[in-house]
């Protein structure tokens, strides 16, 4: 489908311009080194920048060995997630050009998993890659069965950001689409709902898929009006992660939107519809709800490859045209916690 | 979900069913490994966003001496089948207590995949002072089968990740196929067919993924 296409070539396209500078403590130059100017893809990852980087900066640099690491405002900065997703993960407020210290010396290895360049980025793709055929077709033998060669060839695709060499290897991965069902239940009405191996629950609805997902989950304690409000992110703690499939169901006549996937993930946030349509009184109902209201926790806000999402929106829709090369889909959330 | 008598027969195991044997897993061991500390169970009770049953299983601060010579290497190898003669003796490449700046301290956590649907085996190594311990150094306190499966295999056996709720890297040994072994050991040990009961999944589980780390597994456990 041509409209289809094009949302995943936004995707592949899309990408953040970074401001790099270089760590005051690693500055061996008189006078210091401007700060390098980098378009980083948003799939991708950040030390595969390193080649673009380095020139910068390497005639700054202190004698020693090199190991790659950035933070922002402090924070390092995980490099096994894709640079868009760290974007939208700690710039609730988007910050253009995104300023980003770049590190060479003094590897922080009690907080970051160490990088031995190109080959644990792509060592981490893979390995996710296999994460995500196991939750999708319930082994991993499309992955492991991949010639070297086109294991390499999909990974240079993504590396380069060539979504035509993707497009051309990815169907040997044969992992399963839940789009067809959907577009197909979408335009025929009823009648024609396909039953076959699947299994009916007792609320009449079907299981059809498991869809992987990675959602980052970051808890503010105070409310706030505007996104520029929202404080800066001191360390991960602060964010909760959460690696665990969504269950894609079918129900006659309903749609499985953003907002059923998430409630699934996270049912602590969203429980409004649960709430209105309680059994007790009426004045009770409101009086619960208000009050849980503000105890409860909220979501503020749902972004995906920097789009804030309606929550109504499909998810097979969200899944087949937002997700990231690795058929993971990463959900950034910003909630208000609940008070205690 | 009440998944006590539930029973494994496609290798896999539901996150209710994890917390059953999880139980089940640390009651055994605390009967039949006297010399070790015990398993226990850390539930995620301060984070909101969890289904109220998940924690993971945790054993910390298990030393062992660095000082590891060839024959202590090779006795920590083989699965004690007699063990129970021995519980009272100190086995010599692990002690609880009392020992110098020599000993590498090792923490174990079990945590559960909901990608793979089985248990995973995280753990990491620090000295006396606390500091991380790399994967060349600990290469010396594995046994030597899995040091050669790790030369084989860099990327795909154990790697450095990071740990699902301590946001800190730890090492990881791959789930990838657990399915498989546990569906081949399932069929192998039991009368009837494939099937375990859930309470026994863990104890098979460790008998093989804990030898890779050079942890026994008293056969006493898994009857």
């Amino acid at each position: 489908m041509a409209a289809n296409e094009e949302a995943v070539k936004y995707v592949w396209e899309g990408a953040i311009p970074l401001q790099i500078h270089l760590h005051k403590s690693e500055v061996a130059s008189h006078p210091p080194p401007p700060p390098a100017l980098v378009l980083a893809p948003r799939i991708g990852y950040l030390p595969l920048l390193d080649h673009l980087i380095k020139p910068y900066f390497k005639d700054s640099l202190p004698p020693g060995e090199d190991s790659i690491w950035f933070d922002y405002k402090g924070l390092p900065l995980k490099w096994y997630i894709p640079t868009g997703v760290l974007f939208d993960l700690l710039c609730a407020e988007p910050e253009r050009p995104w300023n980003l210290t770049i590190h060479f010396r003094g590897y922080p290895s009690n907080v970051l998993i160490p990088c031995e360049g190109e080959d644990s980025v792509k060592w981490n793709f893979v390995n996710s890659l296999k994460e995500a055929a196991y939750i999708i077709n319930g082994n991993c033998k499309n992955v492991m069965n991949m010639s070297q060669s086109d294991q390499e060839d999909l990974w240079t695709s993504v590396m380069n950001g060539d979504l035509d060499a993707y497009t051309r290897l990815s169907p040997k991965i044969k992992m399963g689409n839940i789009e067809d069902e959907f577009s197909r239940k979408a335009s025929v009405s009823s009648p024609q709902s396909r039953q076959g191996g699947t299994e009916i629950d007792v609320a009449g609805q079907v299981k059809t898929a498991r869809v992987p997902v990675r959602l980052y989950v970051r808890s503010v304690s105070k409310d706030f009006e505007n996104l520029e409000d929202v404080p800066e992110m001191d360390t991960w703690d602060e964010i909760s992660y959460l690696n665990r499939p969504v269950d894609f169901l079918r129900e006659e006549g309903k749609c499985f939107t953003l907002r059923d996937a998430i409630e699934s993930l996270l049912p602590e946030y969203i429980r409004d519809r649960a709430q209105t349509s309680g059994e007790e009184g009426e004045e009770r109902t409101t009086d619960a709800s208000d009050v849980s209201q503000e105890t409860r926790g909220e979501i503020k806000m749902v972004r995906i490859q920097g789009i804030e999402m309606k929550l109504e929106i499909p998810f097979s829709w969200v899944v087949n045209n937002l997700m990231n090369p690795e058929f993971y889909l990463h959900v950034s959330v910003l909630v208000k916690e609940p008070q205690r | 979900m009440d998944s006590a008598g539930e029973v494994v027969n496609d290798g896999k195991i539901t996150l209710e069913g994890f917390t059953v044997a999880a139980r089940a897993f640390a009651d055994k061991w605390k009967r039949h490994n006297l010399s070790f500390p015990p398993w226990s169970w850390v539930p995620l009770i301060n984070r909101t966003l969890l289904k109220k049953e998940e924690g993971y299983l945790s054993l910390e601060k298990i030393i062992i001496l660095s000082s590891v010579d060839e024959s202590a290497e090779e006795e920590s190898l083989d699965v004690t089948a007699d063990w129970s003669e021995r519980e009272e003796s100190i086995d010599h490449t692990v002690l609880v207590q009392n020992v110098e700046d020599e000993a590498h301290y090792y923490d174990y956590h079990i945590v559960y995949s909901a990608s793979y649907m089985v248990p995973m085996l995280y753990f990491r190594g620090y000295s006396s002072d606390g500091r991380p311990l790399s994967l060349d150094v600990i290469k010396r306190d594995l046994p030597s089968s899995s040091v050669s499966l790790l030369l084989e295999s860099k990327w795909t056996f154990i790697t450095q990740e990071e740990h699902p709720y301590l946001n800190r890297p730890w090492f990881k040994l791959h789930p990838c196929g657990t399915e498989e072994w546990i569906k081949l050991l399932s069929e192998s040990s039991s009368s009837d067919g494939c099937q375990m009961p859930v309470e026994l999944y863990l104890v098979s589980w460790f008998s093989v993924v804990g030898q890779v780390v050079g942890l026994r597994t008293p056969l006493e456990m898994l009857i």
